[in-house]
Formats: structure tokens, sequence, C-alpha cells
């Protein structure tokens, strides 16, 4: 009904040209459009986090964002986080630790977790917990998603050593 | 590959989950979709007198529209599955879009199919309707006044069913030494699984075969109850619901708006998708408890537990719901005694027609509701007869040797040892340290709060005589084929519909501990009714305890046929073959054997069969317990009140549960720790609030105060195993445990520490609002 608008946008590194109702939101256009359908919506009114995703390497909800927004941005999805060849720390985690169980808010917790430890690479147990302030899972009590993300952390961490390791040449 | 079972594997569904690779209903993209929008009502109780759908039809992209009138004589109504006997139960019709009357907020009024979703939206908004406003009523209580509104003709004063049981008479209660009377309230609870329902269904016209993806917890139920609604033969109409964002007994129900796409998707020969919004989920997906509760307890002055009985008004909702009606009455009344040896017990139980939501299960369904009434009970039992409120229970919990025991309300409790875990959840939390701790502390103006609850609960339903016997309109077995490939590997198909409760890794461990295969090889489908002939879903906590079983016993058939052509391979008789970890050796001579996966390929090959062996290598089992199961456990809690604001600080929970035999520790642990939340959620937070006039005032994730991860800190779970002595497996159900358990522990923690200002009880959810309230007025002085 409303006249359409071109967006550019780059998903999971990949460029796209969409034309769109200017009220279209992006959550649809990722999963209508696009056929990205690891990022869910479980509200639609940006309390459950479940349609998170990252755009320009921040984490936004993408229920109340309008594909016109993502003009000319990046957006990584969940299926673009990592792949089962080559798993984010964070879906390692989650794996490791029995931080799903439905799985449905899963791909928006974790790009949520991701961003988190981009802006704070060694949360405590307690900054995790404030971290998921915008997340809603019905299933897990949150105890393993904690795990899952104190994890990935770990994981980071040492594997950020094993490069320095690596760079010194040690043998240790 | 012996101690599969038992040990932590990580989750095989996982992988999917966790690239974004899940097939959730939503995900279903087909080619030529419509999309379908609800209109539904915005008065909780109204007169249609006319709708005006002409704007709507005549909007670019939109489809078709349909009322209730356009419907009627074409689709069945929506039926109620659970008719307990001996209570003179109404069901009135439950139109799948309402006619003349609309009775409750967000009954469909009509529905819009549209080439796009947003289209069908905007239509939505076009749509004219003409209300005839009626006084609405939302409480159970009001609604069974003589003069309150009435929402069906067939139920007078809205008493949809009237259902008593039990031994507890007044004598009991008149010659008792002590007496307890207390009136609770279990508030209104949205399950709010974080998927909204969803339906998309395609019809063949050629074959006239029906495909419906939908958000369900036991597909074969839907599509045993849509086939009767839709007029679709049942082999006609195919169920999915593969992946299921959560379900906690909301997508147990059948609902109309899966019937609507369906009847849509025939009528317009094109696949049509419906999704639920939050909004709408609020509002019309099923909600759970709303009970009042009026409770009698009766004991000695020594602290020995002789009678309990309860009244309770049910709300049901302005419909009676799939499995509705058995919530307050059989899986409520049952377990009324709880865990003590209690002689007398009673439930009168009153289920009520409201314009509000229908209810339905919700994680734990009727036994959370029994089990805190009972151990708020017996906390304020002890108080009474001034004993500590660990001792009182210790006192009246039934005996390991006790076993099987039979309640006052009729069951029999197949195992238990609930002193054990008792004991190891005090040692976990350090109870004797505890109670010293809170003396010390309170001399300084903190209130320490300690809270305990022993608790037992029903699952396993089945077996299915019982389940007929008690009203429900199907059986309660399950079904399990176990399919061994020429390779050795595994298919195995199960009739239950696991939705996060990770059996695809816990009945591969059953099969390959069982079986001697390797974990890896084996794969579990579920949730779709054209790949398992036929089962009966996932709720109640029956998965394992039922369709585990069943798994185990289609293994035992596999094993049975392999060893009589692992007999004749190794030319001896079967009763020479040994079976274990896969290898079949002959009796005497270990050397002389051969593997599960070689016997397979013979069968397969079939060139050399014993004779009246037939080919292939697969084993189906339809299993009926032969009893329900009972698993029980103590959790403590402990909290910390702060006096001048209400607020309450959860210090430290543990928790110590006994499903008998756990197949996979961190996935038993996984399912304690989400129901403790829920629990929580109940004491501390959640409640569904309706004004007067039937709006649901807490219809959004603002308003309605859902658990988040900074709300708890770490809880420490642990099990002690007695196993079911009437199942193979020696399993019972986990998922309902954190629930059931978690609300009277908190709350008894909260009453604890607020003993020195002589609050005794505080309606559910405690807010800190209600508590500094009920200090403010409590009789007692710092
Ligand atoms: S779907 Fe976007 S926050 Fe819930
Ligand atoms: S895993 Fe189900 S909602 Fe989080």
């Amino acid at each position: 009904m409303s006249e359409k608008h071109k967006v550019t946008v780059t998903v999971n590194g990949k460029e796209h040209s969409l034309e769109v109702e200017p009220r279209q939101l992006l959550v649809h256009a990722l999963r209508d459009e696009l056929g990205l359908t690891g990022t869910h919506i479980g509200c639609d009114t940006s309390q459950c986090g479940a349609c998170t995703v990252q755009m320009d390497g921040k984490a936004v909800k993408s229920c109340t964002t309008l594909t016109v927004q993502a003009q000319g941005r990046s957006v990584t999805t969940v299926e673009g986080l990592g792949d089962m060849s080559r798993l984010h720390a964070v879906q390692e985690g989650f794996w490791e630790k029995h931080g799903l169980q439905c799985g449905f808010c899963t791909p928006g917790v974790m790009m949520t977790a991701a961003s988190l430890l981009e802006e704070n690479p060694h949360p405590s147990e307690q900054e995790i917990r404030e971290g998921l302030e915008g997340v809603i899972c019905r299933c897990t009590g949150y105890q393993n998603i904690v795990r899952a993300i104190q994890y990935a952390a770990d994981k980071s961490e040492r594997s950020s050593e094993e490069v320095v390791t690596a760079r010194t040449g040690s043998d240790k | 590959m012996a101690n599969v079972f038992g040990s932590t594997l990580k989750r095989r569904e996982d992988p999917r989950l966790i690239v974004g690779n899940g097939q959730y209903t939503e995900d279903v993209q087909l080619p030529g979709m419509l999309y379908a929008s609800v209109l539904r009502s915005p008065h909780a109780h109204a007169n249609i007198s006319s709708i005006n759908t002409e704007a709507a039809k005549a909007l670019e992209g939109v489809v078709a529209v349909y009322t209730g009138q356009d419907l009627e004589g074409k689709i069945g109504t929506v039926p109620t599955a659970w008719l307990p006997p001996d209570s003179d139960m109404k069901t009135p019709p439950h139109e799948v879009i309402a006619v003349n009357k609309v009775r409750y907020v967000g009954d469909a009024v009509a529905m819009v199919i549209a080439e796009n979703r947003y289209t069908a939206r905007d239509a939505v908004d076009l749509i004219e309707v003409k209300y005839d406003v009626l006084p609405a009523v939302v409480e159970q209580e009001q609604a069974m006044d003589e003069n309150a509104p009435l929402l069906h003709e067939s139920a007078p004063q809205n008493i949809a069913f009237h259902w008593q049981a039990g031994n507890a008479t007044d004598d009991v209660f008149d010659s008792a030494e002590v007496v307890v009377k207390q009136r609770f309230r279990q508030q209104r609870l949205i399950p709010n699984a974080m998927e909204p329902r969803a339906a998309v269904a395609q019809y063949n016209a050629g074959s006239g075969e029906m495909t419906l993806w939908v958000t369900s917890q036991n597909p074969h139920i839907h599509r045993f109850l849509l086939s009767g609604i839709l007029g679709i033969p049942e082999h006609k109409l195919r169920i999915l619901a593969i992946d299921v964002g959560g379900g906690f007994g909301s997508k147990i129900a059948c609902y109309p708006d899966e019937a609507m796409v369906a009847y849509a998707a025939r009528d317009l020969n094109r696949p049509v998708k419906w999704v639920e919004d939050r909004k709408e989920n609020f509002l019309v997906t099923t909600h759970g408890r709303d009970m009042v509760l009026d409770v009698e307890f009766a004991g000695k002055k020594d602290g020995t537990f002789s009678a309990i009985r309860v009244r309770n008004m049910a709300n049901m909702g302005a419909y009676l719901s799939t499995a509705g009606p058995g919530v307050p009455t059989i899986l409520f009344g049952l377990i009324v005694p709880g865990a003590y040896k209690i002689p007398y017990a009673g439930a009168d139980v009153y289920g009520v027609f409201t314009n509000t939501t229908p209810t339905d299960a919700y994680r734990g369904a009727g036994r959370p509701e029994a089990t805190y009434l009972l151990e708020r009970m017996v906390d304020l039992f002890a108080e009474e007869v001034n004993l500590d409120a660990v001792e009182v229970r210790r006192r009246n919990l039934i005996e390991a040797d006790e076993f099987p025991y039979h309640s006052a309300m009729g069951l029999e409790y197949d195992s238990g040892n609930y002193q054990a875990a008792l004991d190891k959840a005090l040692a976990m939390v350090g109870y004797d340290d505890l109670r010293q701790k809170q003396a010390d502390v309170r001399s300084q103006g903190k209130y320490l709060g300690i809270g305990v609850t022993t608790y037992v609960e029903i699952c396993g339903l089945g077996p299915s005589q019982v389940a007929g016997a008690v009203g429900f309109q199907g059986g309660l077995w399950e079904s399990a084929t176990v399919r061994v490939h020429p390779t050795g590997k595994v298919t195995a198909f199960t009739g239950a519909s696991p939705h996060g409760q990770g059996e695809e890794t816990t009945f591969a461990q059953i099969i390959a501990e069982r079986l001697g295969v390797p974990f890896e090889d084996v794969e579990i489908v579920h949730g779709d009714t054209n790949r398992i002939a036929m089962g009966w879903g996932t709720y109640g906590s029956r998965t394992t305890p039922v369709g585990g079983n069943a798994m185990a016993l289609a293994v035992d058939k596999v094993i049975e046929k392999a060893k009589k052509i692992a007999a004749h391979l190794l030319e001896v008789s079967q009763d020479d073959v040994n079976f274990s970890d896969g290898i079949f050796s002959v009796e005497g001579a270990p050397s002389r054997s051969t593997t599960i996966q070689d016997v397979t390929l013979q069968a397969y090959l079939a060139w050399n069969l014993p004779p009246g062996v037939e080919p292939a290598l697969e084993g189906t089992s339809f299993y009926d317990p032969a009893n329900f199961v009972y698993p029980f456990g103590t959790h403590v809690c402990v909290v910390e009140v702060d006096p001048e604001t209400g607020d309450i600080d959860l210090v430290k929970y543990v928790a110590v549960d006994d499903c008998g035999r756990v197949i996979n520790p961190m996935v038993a642990e996984g399912q304690v720790h989400g129901g403790i939340v829920q629990g929580i959620g109940q004491a501390l937070w959640e409640g569904a609030v309706y004004d007067e006039q039937g709006q649901l005032v807490t219809g959004t994730f603002m308003d309605y105060a859902m658990p988040k991860a900074r709300f708890f800190k770490n809880f420490e779970t642990a099990f002690t195993e007695t196993p079911a002595p009437q199942n193979p497996l020696g399993v019972k159900g986990i998922g309902e445990t954190g629930t059931i358990a978690s609300t009277p522990t908190v709350v008894n923690a909260v009453m604890d520490a607020l003993r020195p200002f002589g609050v005794k009880d505080i309606d559910m959810p405690l807010t800190p609002e209600r508590v500094w309230t009920a200090i403010q007025k409590g009789s007692g002085q710092q």
C-alpha cells in the first residue's frame, strides 16, 4: 500500500538489495525476504531479546528496527556468528554448558552475549546477569546461560593466551 | 557402550539450534503462502449485533475474511478433552469464531487472509463490529453469585462442574486437637513460552491431504481433535511440530486459531500462515492456576497430622479448554495430602466460568497448587504447635519402608526415601547453623528467613485405564519404534513430542546403552504424525517415564529378534547366547561371538535366517505403564527481607530432587533450574490482573513481571536416586519438580523472616509493596 524503498544492506558479509515498505521491520526482512529464520520474534515489543542481531557490531533488537534503518549498514545474525565447522566461542559455550533448552530465545541471547563480551571480555557473574537484562528465557532458569557466557569468556582468554604464546615462540 | 545411561553428554539437539537451523513453525515458508490475522473482541462480554467486512475485503491484497457466520455448519466446535466423572460437567459449545456473543477479551470475531502479514493486520483494523456490551464477571466467587452475569445458558451460576473426592468428614475436624484454617489464592499466571503460538496449513485438493505445522506439545492429540473439528480423516491430516519454543502446558490445548487456519487453507486452496503476537499470546493462549482455596488442616499437639481438606474454586475462564477441567480436580485433588501420613483428606472443587481467558495446564498443573497449600499449612501448623518446621515434616513424612504407600486420596505411591532427600538438602544448606545465624542477625535487626518444602508429585501419566477412569478422553500410553538400519545405525521414533526437554539426547542414551551401539549412531524422530503412527505427547513429566520406557521395551524387542538370528549364525541354541554391550556371545565360549551390527546386516540380507524369522530389524512398543510415578524431594531457600522496603533478597537456594534413575544429570539439572525460576516467578513477581470490565491489565512484558537473570543467584541442586519399581528403566520425571517445590519454599522463607512482625500469610506474588504493607499491618513487634 505504501511506496517501497530501496535498501542496500550487508547481512553476514553478503550485500543484499531489498525493496521494502518503509514500515517493514528488520526482523521481517531477515526472516521473510532473506530466509534467515534463525532470528526469532518472541514479543515484537523490544522486551524479550529473541530478535537480537548485531548492526555494525552493536546488539540491536530487530523487532523494533526498521529495515530502512539498516540502509548501508552491516548486520550479523546468528547464522553469521559461526557455523558448525567454526562455532563462535559463545555458541560453543551454550552447547558445552547446556545454555539452551527449547532454543527459541537462544539466537538472540547468544547475539546479546557476543556483544556483551566484545564490550567486556572478562565479566563477573553479576555483570553477565545484568548484561542479560534485555532478554527473557523461560526455559533455562539462566544459570546455565551464565555458565555458557563464562565459558566463552574463558575460552577467548585461553585463545588469546595461545596467540601470545605462539607469537613469543614459547614452548610452554 | 555401557555407562551412556547416567552420563552427562552434550545435547544432540543443540547444534541445529545454535547455528539458527531450527525448524519452528514460523520458519515454514511455502510458495504462494498467505497470512492470517485475527480480529479479537475488545470486550469481555458482549453480543455481536453486526459485522461489516466490506472495507476489509476491498483492501488490495486481502483474499478472504471469515466471520463466525461464514463458518457456521462448516466447521465443528473446539472440544473439551477432560471430563472428570461424577462432576455434572457443562460443556457449552466453544465456537471457532464467535457467532453471536463474545465471552472474553480476545475471543475471535473474524479472520482475515491476505497476501502478506502487514496487509492482513491493516484489514483487521477495517472490520466494523457493533457490540452490545454486557456486564462482565472476572472473579470466580463473584461469578458463582446468583445475580452474576451468566456466560452460558447451560451453566447456572456459571458453575461448569462440581467434583468431590476423599474421606475427610466434619467429625475428623470437630474432634481434632489442633485445627488450622487458611485461605490461599493461587494467582492466575501467564505461561509465556518464548515462542508464540503459530500455525501453517497446506492443503492438497487432489489427494485431500492437509498438512499443518503447529506449535504443539502433542501433535497426535492435535490430529485427533482437529480431525473432528475439520472433518478431515486422521490419515489425511498430518501434524508437524519439530522444534517448539517451549510450552509449559500452554501448547497442549487445541485452539480455535489452528482450526481456522486449516479451514482457510482448504477453502482457498493456498497455504496459510498465522502467528500470534505477544499481545495475543497474553490474551488468548491459555492461562494457568487461578484458584481460591479454603483449607482446613488438623493434627495433634505433638505435631502429628491427621486431616486436610480443601475447597477449591477454580476459575476456568470463558470456555473449558482441552485439559482444563482435569487440572483443579484430578491433578490437584489427588495429591492434596502430599508426602505425609495424613489419614484423612478431601477436595471439594468448583470449576467456574468467568469472562476471562480459559485456563488450562501450566507447568505442574494442579500439583503446584496442591503442594503450595499443603506446605504453607504445614508451616502454619508447626507454628501453632510450636515446633520447628523441619521437625514437624520429619515426624510426618512417609517412611522409606512404608512403600508402596496408599494415600487417603486413593493413590498408590510407588517408592520413595523422603527423609534421605530432606537430610541431604538440610546438610547442603547447613540448616542448623542457619537457624543459629537467623537468631543472631535478628537481634541486629536483619530479617533472615528459611523456607523448606518436602514434596511428592504425581507424574508419568498413564496407565490408560486410569486415564479413562478419571475422564481423560484419550489413552496415556506411549509408542516407540526402534529401527536398526542395515549398517547398524538406528533411527528411533517417539510419540512423545519434546520441546526443550532434551529427549533427543536422553532417548538416544537409553538406546545406546541398552542396544550397545554408539550414542552417535542413534537419531530420534518426533513431532511428525506421518512418521510416528501414534503417541500422546509431552506434558506432566510423562515423556521419560512413559515414552522412555516405551523406547527401552522397543529395544528389547529388537534384541529378542537379533538374538534368534545370532544364535542361528553362531549355530547354538538361543538359550546359550549372551548379549551385552552390543555383542552376542556363546555361553562358556565367549570368543565365539558376533556384534549387533553384523547381526543387523544379516537380518537385512536375509540369506541365512532361522526358520520363521522375518527379514529386517526393528521393534515397536506401545507401553502402557502399570502406575503413575512419584518423584519427590526437598527444597530449601534462604531469603533476607528488608522491612523498610519490603524487598526480598534470594540469598541461597538448594534443591534435592529424586526422579528415580537419572539418565543425563546435566539435562535433569537444567529442567530443575528452569522449574525453580518459574516457581519463584509465581512466588515473587508474576500474576495476571484483570480489571472489573475484564480487560487484562497485565497484557505485555511491560506489565507482567517475567523472571530475569539478574533476579537470581546460582542455585545448588542435587539428586537422590530411588528407582521407580514399576518401570523397566526405574525412571520418574523431573520437568515439574522445580516449579512445584520452589513456590511454597520461597513463600515459607519469607513468612519465616516476617515471623517477628506477626505476619502469617500474604497473597502471591509477594511484591515489595505487599510485603511492606503486611509488615505495617502485622500484629507483632520487632
Ligand atoms: S522480539 Fe524483539 S525483543 Fe522480543
Ligand atoms: S531456551 Fe527456551 S526460552 Fe530460552
